[in-house]
């Protein structure tokens, strides 16, 4: 009897064992260690319309960048909705590591060049740190002539500067909807007058819903703290807002947007933006975007045994 | 009969021990190609982190890939890849889970290269699908080495294609794997 017991024992021992036996092995390969994974695409691009997202291009990685704002939409007929004057920004973007990149550009408002740096600070992880967050900084020189100035000041060359810093603060709440902060700093070594400072503090925000696969709507809002009632060459300036959506095709993202600002550096945006969406002053934009591998990955370079 | 069922507890956890071997690696390679006949650029990718475990009394055989880990030559595409395709962070990882058909054919305590085929149920993109996969077991020391190469079919996973990249995506992609497992 004992013996039959065991032997049956052990027949159905064997029998549980085998049935179940793949799901447990695939069990023994989970990961057990409560490894916290870095929260991929926040955004699709580096911009999200004109501030820049706290996604990095990858080491290696050059990104020729044509942003373009036409004229006013509310122009009308006469300058074919604002498509017969348009500014530009040419860029080229590089990734020099995973966190670090920098990028230069040239813009045709007020001729101006300008050069960025921005690093990732802090990266959002699941069930870990809650945001990712980057350091921009930028600087741009004008190049247009001298303005018009009180009698006796001279322009120097000082005065050509400005430079701006911000705080990328993102989140991606679900793969679908993703917002980030943008407390930033423009400092403009020459404003109108001393009627105002040349530091302005402004709260961006910004944000993206994806509303298929391959498309999604984006926007983002520059609130000025101060220096909101500030002149620009004696034009009224207006806090900058942007609506759009990004287009994916195949190769690259496509972002088209209205705007009411046409510079496409940190220091129009805040502290330049002349025209205002409350008189239909708006601006069709946008920016297209090329990427070029400078540098493999190391699994693809010349001698790795991977191919 | 006391000293029966004895004998027979001892050579029963005797018998576990030696048969019940197990070999496993977490750095088993998966490349695939899923480029488009004339395709300017290649569609492909490689993933160096896929785990594994073999066991060779029940012949069970499992893979676990952390698809987030396929890298790109083109950053863009790795984007793409998780993004629109395999869709990563509904899907993070893909398994498959099969046997071993002529286990009794096979030798591992001798060195040697046993052709096998594996059938079993491969999951990509939270969708499975019943599969033959045939391929090579190689014996060596303390050390199996599994290779296989096989197709799959994008569409039997739910991975559309859209119009506009079909020029250079293909309907189907070549994987091949290969890992070597160590004694556990």
């Amino acid at each position: 009897m004992r013996r039959t017991l065991l032997l049956s024992a052990l027949f159905a021992s064997v029998a549980t064992v085998s049935s179940a036996q793949a799901d447990k092995l695939l069990e023994e390969l989970d990961d057990k260690s409560d490894k916290k994974e870095a929260v991929t695409n926040t955004f699709k691009a580096t911009r999200i319309i004109n501030s820049s997202t706290v996604e990095n291009l990858a080491a290696g990685v050059l990104d020729f960048r044509i942003l373009h704002r036409f004229g006013r939409v509310s122009d009308g007929v006469d300058n074919f909705f604002g498509f017969d004057n348009a500014t530009t920004r040419i860029g080229l973007d590089y990734g020099v590591t995973k966190w670090l990149m920098v990028g230069l550009g040239h813009s045709t408002l007020y001729k101006s060049n300008d050069a960025f740096l921005k690093a990732k600070l802090l990266a959002q992880k699941t069930n870990g740190t809650p945001v990712t967050v980057s350091y921009f900084t930028g600087m741009s020189i004008v190049g247009d002539k001298a303005p018009v100035l009180p009698p006796g000041m001279e322009y120097y060359f000082t005065h050509r500067l400005a430079y701006s810093h911000q705080l990328l603060i993102a989140r991606k709440f679900n793969s679908n909807l993703s917002l980030q902060l943008m407390p930033t700093l423009v400092h403009q070594n020459l404003v109108d007058s001393s009627a105002w400072s040349n530091n302005t503090f402004a709260l961006g925000v910004g944000g993206r819903m994806k509303v298929s696969k391959r498309m999604a709507i984006t926007a983002e809002y520059y609130y000025r703290v101060n220096n909101a009632d500030m002149l620009n060459f004696g034009a009224k300036t207006y806090n900058s807002l942007s609506v759009g959506c990004d287009i994916e095709t195949g190769g690259h993202v496509f972002q088209l947007f209205f705007t009411n600002s046409v510079g496409m550096n940190e220091r129009t945006i805040v502290n330049q933006t002349t025209d205002t969406w409350e008189k239909g002053h708006l601006h069709f934009g946008f920016n297209i975007s090329r990427v070029f591998t400078v540098v493999k990955p190391k699994e693809f370079q010349k001698g790795n045994s991977n191919w | 009969m006391k000293k029966f069922i004895l004998t027979a507890a001892i050579l029963a956890a005797g018998s576990t021990a030696l048969f019940a071997q197990k070999y496993m690696t977490r750095t088993a390679r998966i490349t695939f190609d899923a480029t488009s006949k004339g395709s300017p650029e290649d569609i492909a990718a490689v993933n160096n982190e896929v785990a594994s475990i073999l066991d060779s009394k029940t012949g069970d055989v499992v893979f676990q890939v952390p698809v987030k880990s396929f890298k790109f030559e083109k950053a863009l595409m790795q984007d793409h890849f998780n993004e629109n395709y395999m869709e990563s962070d509904k899907f993070p990882k893909s398994d498959f889970k099969g046997k071993v058909g002529n286990l009794d054919a096979l030798n591992f305590a001798k060195d040697g290269s046993y052709p096998t085929t594996v059938a079993g149920k491969l999951t990509i993109h939270g969708v499975s699908n019943d599969v033959n996969v045939p391929g090579t077991i190689v014996v060596k020391g303390t050390s199996v080495t599994l290779k296989a190469k096989f197709a799959v079919k994008l569409a039997d996973y739910k991975i559309s294609v859209p119009n506009m990249v079909a020029d250079k995506l293909g309907k189907e992609a070549l994987i091949s794997l290969e890992g070597v497992l160590n004694q556990k």
